[in-house]
């Protein structure tokens, strides 16, 4: 199997009104092994940038890193907060640079401009190929059935409350179907002034 | 390498504080064609001579207003080679920043990076600093903007300002004839004016060269252009 989907893992990012959301589930295991069920695999880059890195759990954690030290230090050079659409580009450009030797990560990024607050979700590849649709992302290994989820689920103009709802069970549904994911979930949804985290009960089998 | 044990640095210390390589790189700035940049309410122009020294010169082939981005322009006074690599460094800096980011590099951004460059060679072993100011134009976050870099590594944001030849007299002019609420065209005309404040000889559309930058984004005008405004000054 691919070193991908060694650790397992499946995430969703979905456009709503005036609202973004992104959704993981928390397992940590060794192919079919659970290590842990607490592992965080979305990050917060800024009070309305989060980004999720399924993959590989090592390069999870560098990418991470890596993605906050540029931010951080662009954010100081530039005298302004990073907008959704740069740190994509910024991601994009650091995974691309690693094309013969990439991290195993396919990011997910949701976010609110900082200014306009308009919404704003992609994800990429492990090189860093953009996709930037206007409902919903998914990655992980229970992607297929991700698909499947939000295709059925996803609609346009969800308020926070229903956004938290189509994701939340979007994102359960799936990854039940898939034997390397779950063991429990996070949900945020983030809004132009609040940001609402909720950890979900799912089945743990 | 053998010859890098001699590649001290040439820009020391003098006992008085003074980095005398920096006096004289200044001194050649000083030296050069005179140039000048106004800020306006709706752009930035900037302008400078072009003079040469024989008319069997092809005017019109080599440029002193080069464009680095779609937004930004830059003229210098001081030593021509020495701007063409700061020229194509700058383009450089920009192109990478917007492969990076996907978005252009703000002015402040590449007026930074230019002045680390020329900051570098300040304080390398086996170089010399530029003999050239430069003046960058560019205008972005729907406003204008103007910068001055120094051999040194300073830089200047300005309303407006005058470099080379004459500098003194260029500012002192510019003193008494800028307001904040100028629009490009007039300041074109005051650019025109101050440079010709300090020039030698009968100025034409061929002997000074003009940049202008506004929400269009930057580009240099033809002769033709430049000749419709000598042809309003007495």
């Amino acid at each position: 199997m691919s070193i991908l989907g060694y650790n397992g893992g499946a995430m969703v990012a979905m456009k709503g009104d005036k609202c973004v959301s992104i959704a993981a589930d928390k397992r940590f295991g060794i192919q079919a092994q659970t290590i842990t069920c607490d592992f965080k695999k979305v990050f917060d880059m800024g009070p309305r940038l989060y980004v999720g890195l399924p993959g590989l759990a090592t390069d999870v954690q560098t990418v991470m890193e890596k993605l906050r030290f540029r931010k951080n230090l662009y954010e100081l050079k530039e005298n302004r907060t990073m907008t959704p659409e740069v740190f994509g580009a910024m991601l994009s450009s650091m995974l691309y640079e690693k094309r013969f030797g990439p991290f195993f990560v396919e990011p997910v990024i949701a976010g609110l401009h900082p200014t306009t607050h308009e919404p704003f979700i992609c994800n990429m590849d492990l090189i860093g190929c953009i996709n930037q649709p206007d409902d919903f992302v998914v990655g992980g290994t229970a992607s297929a059935q991700l698909y499947g989820m939000c295709e059925a689920l996803w609609e346009p103009n969800l308020g926070p409350e229903d956004l938290f709802e189509t994701t939340a069970q979007a994102l359960i549904n799936a990854f039940d179907r898939d034997a390397i994911s779950g063991w429990g979930a996070t949900v945020y949804i983030i809004e132009k002034d609040k940001v609402t985290v909720r950890d979900i009960k799912t089945r743990m089998d | 390498m053998a010859s890098e044990r001699y590649s001290f640095s040439l820009t020391t210390f003098s006992p008085s504080g003074k980095l005398v390589q920096i006096e004289y790189a200044l001194a050649a700035v000083a030296a050069g064609a005179p140039s000048v940049g106004i800020k306006a309410s709706n752009g930035v122009v900037i302008a400078t001579e072009n003079k040469h020294k024989s008319i069997l010169y092809d005017e019109h082939s080599v440029h002193k207003v080069e464009m680095v981005t779609q937004h930004i322009g830059m003229i210098y006074s001081g030593m021509g080679p020495d701007y063409r690599l700061l020229v194509k460094q700058a383009r450089k800096m920009a192109q990478q920043y917007f492969l990076v980011y996907r978005e252009p590099i703000p002015t402040v951004q590449l007026v930074q990076r230019v002045a680390a460059v020329m900051q570098e060679y300040t304080q390398s072993g086996g170089v010399r600093p530029f003999g050239v100011s430069l003046l960058i134009c560019g205008w972005d976050n729907d406003r204008p903007y103007l910068f001055q870099c120094d051999p040194s590594g300073a830089y200047f944001a300005w309303k407006a300002t005058a470099m080379g030849k004459n500098y003194i007299n260029g500012k002192t002019f510019l003193e008494k004839r800028y307001s904040k609420d100028l629009e490009l065209d007039d300041a074109v005309h005051t650019a025109i004016l101050t440079l010709k404040e300090s020039f030698e000889g009968q100025m034409t559309a061929d002997n000074i060269e003009v940049g202008i930058c506004d929400s269009t984004g930057f580009r240099r005008l033809e002769p033709s252009h430049v000749k419709d405004y000598l042809a309003n000054i007495p």
